[in-house]
């Protein structure tokens, strides 16, 4: 018990090192990989928490496919680090500002909430034992049934974003020679073949 | 069960969670040039819900919250592809990837 609460204050300190690492560093590619970081460490705190799946789901989607792609992306852009820079100390302050009245409404927020007493009425769909039936099963249990409809409209999302992507990014390129099949497809002998008698000692003019 | 400071509770998870997500508002107001790092930053406030969501469903025992949290990660990642491929579209476009040169619908 000792070891899961040093466990929660390590994850999470180091959670917001990373987090403030994401945000202050000079180079984008070093705040991506403080961004994976921080996702690492976020898991961790879905492990303590009994989601094993969840995070299991957090690094694989964010920090294999997420992360990557924004590394990718930083990578590809030719982004000029100091230009990037400008301006940064001009927009501290308010920065600062914002995110401390920020913290202060969450805080009162979370000062003046209690459960209701009735929620444990309401619940959904209630955690079944952890001894009886593991974190991923009880998890498959309601989505395969319970939310079918959200799990393929997150498909369906999926889907969208992923041809979306293509849509935007892809470019035809001029120089490139392809092979165009209906042009091939439509060409007829009579288009391009001649056929010529040839009278003895005339030969044909061209 | 142990007391005391050692002892985790909701409150726990909340406030890092609400830290997170301020320092995520934070990176977005700091970071004014880099489109990058301003995506970088909603990521990090995503991250932030889906705590919450999580730190709920643990301590309220509902699972729901955990599927919630499923159906986020999902539109983040689709968020994220978007917004990388309009990033990379717009940098072909203008040689840059600056808020500030973000200005072509003003006319």
């Amino acid at each position: 018990m000792i070891i899961a609460s040093l466990a929660f204050y390590l994850f999470s300190l180091m959670a917001m090192v990373g987090a403030l690492n994401v945000i202050f560093q000079r180079n984008p590619v070093h705040s991506v990989l403080w961004l994976i970081f921080t996702f690492f460490n976020a898991a961790g705190l879905f492990v303590l928490l009994g989601a094993e799946f969840v995070a299991m789901i957090l690094v694989v989607v964010y920090v294999g496919a997420v992360a990557v792609l924004f590394l990718f992306v930083v990578m590809m852009l030719d982004i000029n680090i100091t230009t990037m820079r400008r301006g940064f100390l001009t927009y501290l302050p308010v920065g600062a500002l914002i995110g401390l009245v920020l913290l202060a409404e969450l805080a009162l927020v979370f000062g003046g909430w209690a459960v209701a007493p009735a929620a444990d009425a309401l619940r959904a769909a209630p955690t079944p034992n952890m001894a009886d039936i593991p974190n991923t099963q009880a998890l498959g249990q309601i989505l395969y049934t319970k939310y079918a409809y959200l799990f393929e409209v997150s498909g369906i999302i999926l889907l969208v974003a992923m041809i979306g992507a293509i849509v935007l990014t892809h470019r035809r390129r001029v120089s490139s020679r392809k092979q165009s099949i209906e042009t091939q497809v439509a060409r007829r002998p009579s288009d391009t073949l001649e056929v010529v008698k040839v009278q003895t000692g005339r030969g044909v003019s061209l | 069960m142990i007391t005391g400071t050692l002892a985790i509770g909701l409150a726990h998870y909340l406030t890092v969670a609400a830290i997170l997500f301020t320092l995520g508002i934070f990176g977005i107001f700091l970071n004014r040039k880099n489109l990058i790092v301003i995506m970088m930053s909603i990521e990090l406030m995503l991250l932030a819900v889906n705590l919450n969501l999580v730190a709920f469903s643990a301590f309220l025992g509902d699972l729901v919250g955990q599927v919630f949290t499923m159906l986020v990660l999902t539109v983040a990642a689709a968020e994220a592809a978007i917004g990388l491929a309009i990033v990379v579209v717009f940098y072909r476009n203008r040689r840059s990837i600056e808020v500030e040169d973000i200005n072509k619908l003003k006319g």
